[in-house]
């Protein structure tokens, strides 16, 4: 991997985010509105019910700021991959010297500086507007942001897979995969009070052991060490298979000339 | 006599290359060899496989079977190294619409390794008459500027090879003399090997060293423009391009009579 390469793709990215000033406000948007609707849920909920169940509350919260990092973290891959796809400049990009690996990895540091802001926008928002400090996590904040984002990352190449496989027919997977597995990775309720069929399935997924840890960090002050290591290795995994599947594709697409759909598209 | 044989290093060469798609043969056993220093035209109406064979040589499509070599390596095992001394424009590719032409060619420059960018942008801006573009947004350019800042892309890296795809196609006849002009010039001076496709047999004539036609994906003519005109019952490259887009069986039509 060249870092020239890679930083000459994260620069672009760069010019192109300062010349949109949109973009940048897109990326605290949806946020903050999802941020102000749950606060404003948890706010009513905890007036009206018994202190206790209003301290459980918070966990809509906290499950939302990082269920946001991860569609973030996703959102960076995928939807660099379709600003040039939009601009028609991915044959410029596939037939200059640059590596499926340098693109991807762009696409990576890109999504961390996205996350990285919309993590501060909405910390910022939730301690002033509702007095939910995310820092209560404390350290343990560090090991499920990686996760996430890693997360993130993986379903970002297959949504890219997916994209370079079909055209912008399918464009709308950048937004939906990751809603695929919002209702099985218990980001807003424990897997133990998921129907029973389905909690196996969320167990195979790294998020689940994240907010589940998060939900007992804000209970207990700790988490199960066990749950950072499964999370980690299955990251591994998907980021492995993730990439597998990205390559395969764009091998796929130069075997069957459907890469140059993308200049006329 | 027959030509004497083209001594110079062989840059780029297919061989037997063929395309299917669906059954359908886009290139059919396609050969050819891009000597460095020469300007080769791939000529052949809408459909004769002129894209697909750009296309593959620049490795977006792979053959189905067939060789590909460039600097004599095979292009598939060396994609990137042979793309680090190569390079590509096409009037149907477009860099960032929303990003300053100076900061998309910035970009490029980095992407390639081009050492002291700045300073070469600059030249190259200024050799293409478009120094007054640097601080324009890309997407607000005119066909012709537009086409010259590619083309700024497309030398910034002093490519040994370059693939040029219709760089004239949609300017007016003032910017696209202005642009065979340059082509010409650089390619002289850093004696680049060029492969050139266009609809316009002016480019071609002013241009190119040594056309090939291809119709149906096979070569049906190969040489010099002139000796191609020369041996054909037509009176210029335009007559022999529709004649062959309408039959392409021109390989067995008798030969020009020289005037006496």
């Amino acid at each position: 991997m060249n870092f020239r390469i890679i930083s000459a793709l994260v620069m672009r990215y760069l010019f192109l985010y300062t010349r949109s000033p949109m973009r940048l406000v897109e990326l605290a948007f949806w946020p903050v509105l999802d941020l102000i609707v749950w606060g404003n849920v948890t706010v009513f909920i905890q007036k009206n019910t018994d202190p206790e169940f209003g301290h459980y509350v918070l966990f809509f919260l906290g499950g939302m700021i990082l269920w946001d990092i991860m569609f973030r973290a996703q959102q960076g891959v995928a939807i660099s991959f379709l600003e040039d796809v939009w601009t028609r400049n991915l044959l410029n990009i596939f037939v200059a010297p640059v590596r499926s690996s340098e693109y991807i990895s762009s696409t990576f540091i890109v999504g961390f500086f996205r996350i990285l802001i919309t993590a501060v926008v909405l910390s910022f928002i939730s301690w002033f507007g509702y007095a939910f400090n995310v820092f209560q996590l404390s350290w343990w904040l560090i090991p499920f942001f990686a996760n996430l984002m890693l997360f993130g990352w993986s379903l970002g190449m297959i949504s890219t897979a997916l994209i370079l496989r079909w055209g912008l027919a399918a464009e709308s997977l950048a937004w939906a995969i990751p809603f695929l597995f919002q209702p099985v990775v218990a980001v807003f309720y424990n897997v133990e009070d998921m129907p029973a069929w389905s909690q196996p399935i969320a167990w195979c997924f790294p998020p689940t052991y994240i907010f589940e840890g998060m939900r007992s960090v804000m209970k207990s002050g700790t988490m199960n060490w066990n749950y950072l290591g499964y999370a980690a290795a299955l990251n591994i995994l998907y980021l492995a298979l993730a990439g597998w599947l990205f390559v395969w594709v764009l091998n796929l697409t130069r075997k069957r000339g459907l890469l140059t759909k993308f200049a006329t598209q | 006599m027959p030509p004497s044989p083209d001594t110079r290093e062989v840059i780029l060469e297919a061989i037997e290359l063929t395309r299917e798609f669906d059954g359908v043969k886009a290139l059919d056993r396609f050969s050819f060899k891009l000597h460095r220093g020469e300007v080769l035209g791939l000529l052949g109406a809408n459909g004769a496989g002129k894209t697909t064979a750009m296309n593959c040589l620049l490795g977006l499509t792979l053959p189905t079977s067939g060789e590909l070599n460039a600097f004599g390596l095979p292009l598939q095992a060396n994609r990137i190294s042979i793309l680090q001394r190569a390079n590509f424009s096409s009037a149907y590719t477009a860099l960032p619409g929303n990003l300053l032409v100076w900061q998309n060619l910035l970009v490029f420059a980095r992407i390639y390794g081009v050492p002291n960018p700045k300073k070469k942008i600059a030249e190259l801006m200024e050799l293409l008459e478009i120094s007054h573009l640097s601080k324009r947004v890309t997407g607000q350019l005119s066909a012709g500027e537009s086409t010259r800042v590619n083309l700024v892309k497309a030398f910034l890296n002093d490519p040994e090879l370059l693939m040029l795809d219709e760089p004239t196609a949609s300017l007016d006849p003032d910017i696209a003399d202005k642009v065979r002009k340059v082509v010409r010039k650089v390619q002289r001076e850093r004696n680049i090997g060029i492969l050139y496709t266009s609809h316009n047999m002016r480019d071609i004539e002013e241009v190119c060293d040594r056309v090939i036609f291809l119709h149906k994906g096979k070569i049906v003519r190969e040489g010099t423009p002139s000796d191609i005109v020369a041996q054909s019952s037509s009176d210029n490259l335009e007559d022999v391009f529709i004649k062959i887009a309408r039959d392409g069986e021109l390989l067995d039509e008798p030969k020009k009579e020289s005037a006496v």
